[in-house]
């Protein structure tokens, strides 16, 4: 208590508070991240391996986003189709 | 039934290595069988603060790639007969720890000891994954200080994840260990409390080793704390650590500030 007193008396605030509150909210958020480190990088090969079975793609050309949100957040899937696909598709049927 | 314990932390520079020295030592004294492993490969300290850096002959990647038998490798302490040290490689690369080599070292051990206390390096990678591998149990080592809470939180992640007990549906006994406890500045509200660490870390604590003098003059000479100086906070704090250890109830003791607030205002005064 002599302390506390002491710090009122030199107008300092504690930091260690501010330290516990910064680390839980940085835990929560790491916490939840944790055992799906690369849930990007599994998306990405399992939606390009479906996408080939009909057309042939570029893999570099296939972007995998996740935009977090406070409430939602949003998946972004962007893949490049070349043009002579419907050429490919005529020629296999 | 032996026990393999590794001392983790994640973060460098928070007293793994003189925990495991200190720990390993304190429970030797204590009449068990214990083996000290290093498993820093390439920067290897705890021979150094063993103080049997110039005894080192074999290491474990020796014993792992199998160029030395085990009893070779191992180095008995001068002052415990019931304390050893099984040294890192100071030259080779941590990739030499092969997952079956270090298993099948670490099962040599276990049979040969009751205790076989693995002093992880730094960081997550290699040589640390190794390290908890095998753990029964662990020790995370943990400043009060932001940074190393942090890490040990990872740590922690690890040890429920990526550890043969983990995998096999079995918990790691985790155990919190706090070093470099500084009372005035926990006093002062700059330090996070014993209770903060403990309630975001969400495991038990084994113990507080308070910030003290000892500990570098311990390692300085190359001895465990406990026996440098056995009547000191630190070496105190480590045999009780020692003893919940081995299942022991020991009262908690929290460092408290040596002087009084008198004191210390007249200090700040003449200052």
């Amino acid at each position: 208590m002599s302390m506390g007193l002491l710090r009122l008396l030199r107008g300092k605030k504690a930091s260690a508070p501010v330290a516990r509150e910064r680390l839980q909210i940085l835990l929560a958020h790491e916490r939840g991240l944790r055992g799906q480190p690369d849930l990007l990088g599994v998306l990405r090969e399992e939606i390009l391996a479906v996408v080939s079975r009909h057309v042939t793609l570029d893999p570099t050309k296939v972007i995998v986003r996740l935009e977090r949100g406070d409430e939602v957040s949003t998946l972004e899937v962007d893949i490049e189709v070349p043009n002579d696909i419907e050429r490919k598709r005529a020629a296999v049927g | 039934m032996s026990k393999v314990l590794v001392v983790t932390s994640g973060k460098g520079g928070v007293g793994k290595t003189t925990t495991t020295a200190a720990l390993g030592a304190a429970l030797a004294q204590r009449g068990e069988k214990v083996v000290v492993v290093d498993f820093d490969v390439g920067l290897r300290n705890l021979d150094l603060v063993m103080g049997a850096e110039r005894r080192v002959v074999f290491d474990l990647i020796n014993v792992v790639q199998g160029v030395a038998k085990l009893p070779q490798a191992l180095i008995r302490d001068k002052r415990l007969e019931n304390l050893w040290l099984l040294p890192a490689s100071q030259t080779r690369d941590k990739d030499a720890l092969t997952e079956e080599g270090v298993g099948k070292v670490i099962d040599d051990l276990r049979d040969r000891f009751d205790w076989v206390i693995c002093d992880s390096p730094a960081g997550i990678e290699r040589g640390a994954s190794m390290a908890m591998r095998f753990a029964d149990e662990a020790v995370i080592v943990t400043n009060p200080e932001v940074s190393s809470v942090r890490d040990s939180d990872r740590i922690i992640g690890m040890l429920d994840s990526k550890t043969v007990r983990a995998e096999k549906g079995e918990h790691v006994q985790k155990h919190i260990l706090i070093t470099r406890y500084d009372a005035s500045r926990a006093a002062r509200g700059e330090m996070l409390t014993i209770d903060d660490i403990l309630e975001i870390l969400a495991t038990p604590l084994l113990g507080i080793i308070p910030e003290s003098q000892d500990v570098l003059k311990a390692s300085n000479v190359g001895t465990p704390v406990t026996l440098s100086n056995a009547d000191g906070a630190p070496a105190r704090a480590y045999m009780d650590a020692a003893k919940r250890l081995g299942g022991e109830n020991v009262t908690m003791h929290v460092p408290a500030e040596r002087r009084g607030f008198m004191d210390r205002l007249l200090r700040r005064r003449a200052a």
